[in-house]
């Protein structure tokens, strides 16, 4: 346990640091998915100050701030981590680098991978070299997600895996995949499954962008033929691939949850509204009404999120809260989105028109909902794990 | 930002609490107080009493057990659960912080009696159906070194019980609050046939004599007392509303498991099992408000207003959602005076209005976050 003086001087320390190394370009403005600094080998940065903004925090291990120090983090205690979130949000700086290896195959390397997977496998996510992309949802595994199909024969040194994945965000910009393989045919569904790291560049993996609703293609069918997998890519044990897919599924719904906030960056919803409308226009009363809502409810679930991780590190954590966070914060998204339409108005209504990114994003958050888990397997999880219903 | 886990200290005294009530204040406890027509069990509130519960906000130097906002909102969470009245919020909550927010030798003298559970108080601020404090019509006129108090207060909950009250009255530059006996000559009390079966109470001042001594803080500075007494009733009520709905959603979830209908418990129903299940995630939800309202009102009481607002609007909707289920997942069983269901709806409904509604506290919440 730091004492107040000691946090205090880290406080001091990171708030000259990001005065001094925080482009002022990567500060404030409306958050969008558009804007996310992926990293990856393909990867084209907005602007030099979006690169400039992400190696100078990987340097500093503000990437990851959380995850030590030998993997690339900054190795930050819970307390050292709420000020640094605070005095992120007190300048509005954008995140320097956010992708599904920091938010979900690191936490599952983490607390699964072997000492040389972390050492190999973690420093090149914080620095943004290399970017993952997810491998679980099949045509025919979705909500049942233990069905895939995907099959990976055991070749002694190695897997020769075939199959389809679909719905792998970003899979065409993805330097890596981790995916959920069936390895046992004969096992039931849940455990004859592997969590295996697959190269993006090995021969057979192929991917084909999905044309979206909101005229994005950040979704992709990904096909595997006869790709080779070696034997040491595999995190945790062989058949036994759900529990890592289970665990690294509860920060994913933490991710998507946003802690209520979206990508808001922890700006007042009411205040991005009022900008959208213009000078001297006020918002008329039922949109305002359904701000003041949205706003209470936003800071109620991020706080919520602290607590949980608050209680986590006390030790005295309850299971299932990525359920309830992941259905809470995407249903509150959704309905912030709609604000924020409603508000922009007929500016709101043409692709790259006046509010920009405004329509896409208002139709990416319908997939918050559904992806990692839709609302309803939430609350099927939470009645029959938490309040012990339809056992 | 507060660290929000309960400490080992605030689960012993949840534990403590609800072994004390289950015993002596279960929800029947409640039904036998109102079906003998009463508001208020003085017995039981001198037991609180000996137990620390008045004196939670009182300091040890003063006899209390000083034990802290989060403390307090522990303490109205258990009583909310099995809606335990006394005095609690009026007294032990509000007017000990009002008290606490004045350094003089009969505040501390007020306080001893308070911890001790000897006196009882009620704040009268509300004048019209919503609460607005600021716009306290009620008059004190000077007159010599003193005031004449006239005017009307309503909804002064634990009103027709208490011993004193806190009056809130506008004086030539702005508002004072004053702390004078309840029968005082010129004070006309009548107890209002609640809803929800408390004790509150129309309170007519004709003429009432008020000295200086009688000022609680300033004059014509009321504010300084009262807002941070106002923020901590706000948060102790939250957490009563809080457990509340914890309350209501545990005697549903039990009725989901025990009532069968077409051959099967109707908690086997996914259209019902979703329902409780997103009431589940709305009260936990909550419960980081609330804990987060009380330990901002103990370590940076300034600057609580948005996290106490934040509390008082999610406990509210929470409570309301929570009740409004509870009673349609009941069925007709919920409809009936019998079932204890129905006075966790009515208790909402006073929770929802008292310190201010939903809209006031949301929108405190949006001035706060400059919109």
């Amino acid at each position: 346990m730091q004492s107040n003086q000691e946090l205090e001087g880290f406080r001091i320390e990171l708030r000259d640091w990001l005065e001094a190394n925080c482009p002022a370009e990567m500060r404030g403005g409306e958050a969008s998915e558009a804007s996310i600094c992926w990293g990856g080998k393909n990867f084209e940065f907005e602007s030099d100050a979006q690169r400039d903004w992400m190696e100078r925090a990987a340097s500093k291990g503000y990437t990851v701030p959380t995850w030590p120090v030998e993997y690339g983090g900054a190795g930050l205690t819970r307390p050292q981590e709420k000020i640094f979130k605070e005095e992120m949000n007190r300048i509005g700086a954008r995140s320097p680098l956010d992708s599904f290896g920091i938010w979900m195959l690191g936490p599952a390397l983490l607390h699964f991978g072997s000492h040389e997977q972390k050492l190999h496998y973690l420093p090149p996510i914080a620095r943004g070299e290399i970017r993952w992309c997810q491998g679980y949802s099949e045509p025919g595994a979705g909500s049942d997600l233990a069905s895939v199909q995907t099959r990976g024969e055991d070749k002694g040194d190695h897997w020769l895996v075939n199959g389809q994945k679909i719905w792998t965000s970003y899979a065409d910009k993805a330097d890596w995949i981790f995916a959920l393989i069936r390895t046992d045919r004969e096992a039931p569904k849940h455990k004859g499954i592997s969590f295996l790291l697959i190269n993006m560049e090995e021969a057979g993996v192929e991917t084909r962008p999905i044309k979206l609703i909101s005229g994005a293609s950040v979704f992709c069918e990904t096909f595997f033929t006869d790709v080779k997998v070696p034997k040491h890519q595999i995190v945790g044990t062989e058949n036994r691939g759900w529990d890592v897919a289970k665990y690294l599924l509860t920060h994913e719904r933490e991710m998507i949850s946003g802690g209520g906030q979206g990508l808001s960056g922890g700006r007042a919803l009411g205040a991005v509204l009022n900008e959208s409308l213009g000078e001297g226009q006020e918002m008329e009363t039922t949109l305002r009404a359904d701000a003041m809502r949205c706003e209470v409810d936003a800071l109620a679930i991020g706080l919520t999120l602290e607590r949980y991780k608050d209680q986590a590190e006390a030790g005295t954590g309850a299971g299932d809260a990525s359920a309830m966070l992941k259905y809470m914060g995407t249903e509150l998204n959704k309905q912030r989105h709609e604000l924020l339409m409603a508000a922009g108005g007929s500016d709101a209504l043409e692709w790259d028109g006046p509010l920009g990114n405004r329509p896409a994003d208002w139709l990416r958050t319908k997939a918050n909902s559904i992806e990692g888990g839709t609302s309803e397997v939430m609350l099927s999880i939470v009645s029959r794990r938490v309040l012990g219903l339809g056992a | 930002m507060a660290n929000l886990v309960m400490t080992e200290d605030e689960t012993m005294l949840a534990d403590a609490a609800r072994g004390f009530l289950d015993k002596s204040a279960p929800v029947k406890a409640f039904r036998d107080l109102r079906d003998a027509g009463k508001t208020h069990d003085a017995k039981m509130w001198k037991e609180m009493a000996d137990m620390g519960w008045a004196g939670v906000l009182v300091p040890e130097s003063a006899g209390g057990s000083d034990m802290g906002h989060a403390a307090a909102g522990v303490l109205a969470h258990e009583m909310g659960k099995t809606l335990v009245v006394s005095p609690f919020l009026s007294t032990a909550v509000i007017a000990a912080t009002a008290l606490r927010n004045v350094s003089d030798a009969r505040a501390e003298k007020a306080l001893a009696a308070i911890a001790t559970g000897d006196v009882t108080y009620a704040l009268a601020v509300d004048e019209t159906p919503k609460f607005n404090p600021e716009a306290a019509s009620m008059v004190a006129t000077r007159e010599g070194n003193g005031f004449r108090l006239s005017g009307k207060k309503t909804f002064v909950v634990d009103g027709a019980l208490a011993d004193r009250l806190l009056v809130l009255a506008k004086t030539d530059d702005g508002l004072t609050l004053f702390d004078i006996p309840a029968d005082r000559a010129g004070i006309n009390r009548t107890a209002q046939n609640m809803i929800d079966a408390r004790d509150s109470a129309r309170i007519d001042f004709d003429n009432v004599e008020a000295t200086g001594e009688d000022v609680l803080g300033q004059v014509d500075s009321a504010m300084s007392v009262l807002k941070p007494a106002l923020e901590a009733g706000q948060a102790a009520l939250a957490a009563e509303m809080a457990g509340l709905s914890a309350g209501a959603f545990g005697m549903t979830v039990a009725y989901l498991k025990e009532r069968k209908q077409f051959g099967t418990v109707i908690g086997n129903f996914q259209a019902l099992q979703h329902r409780a299940a997103h009431l589940w995630c709305e009260i936990e939800v909550t419960a980081s408000a609330i804990l987060n309202a009380g330990r901002m009102l103990d370590e940076d009481p300034d600057n609580a207003t948005m996290a106490v607002s934040l509390a008082k609007a999610r406990a509210t909707s929470t409570a309301q959602l929570a009740v409004q289920e509870g009673v349609q997942m009941h069925g007709g069983i919920g409809m009936t005076d019998a079932y204890d269901i129905g006075f966790y709806m009515k208790r909402a409904r006073v929770g929802a209005e008292w310190l201010g509604d939903y809209g006031y506290h949301a929108a405190q919440v949006a001035k706060h976050r400059g919109f």
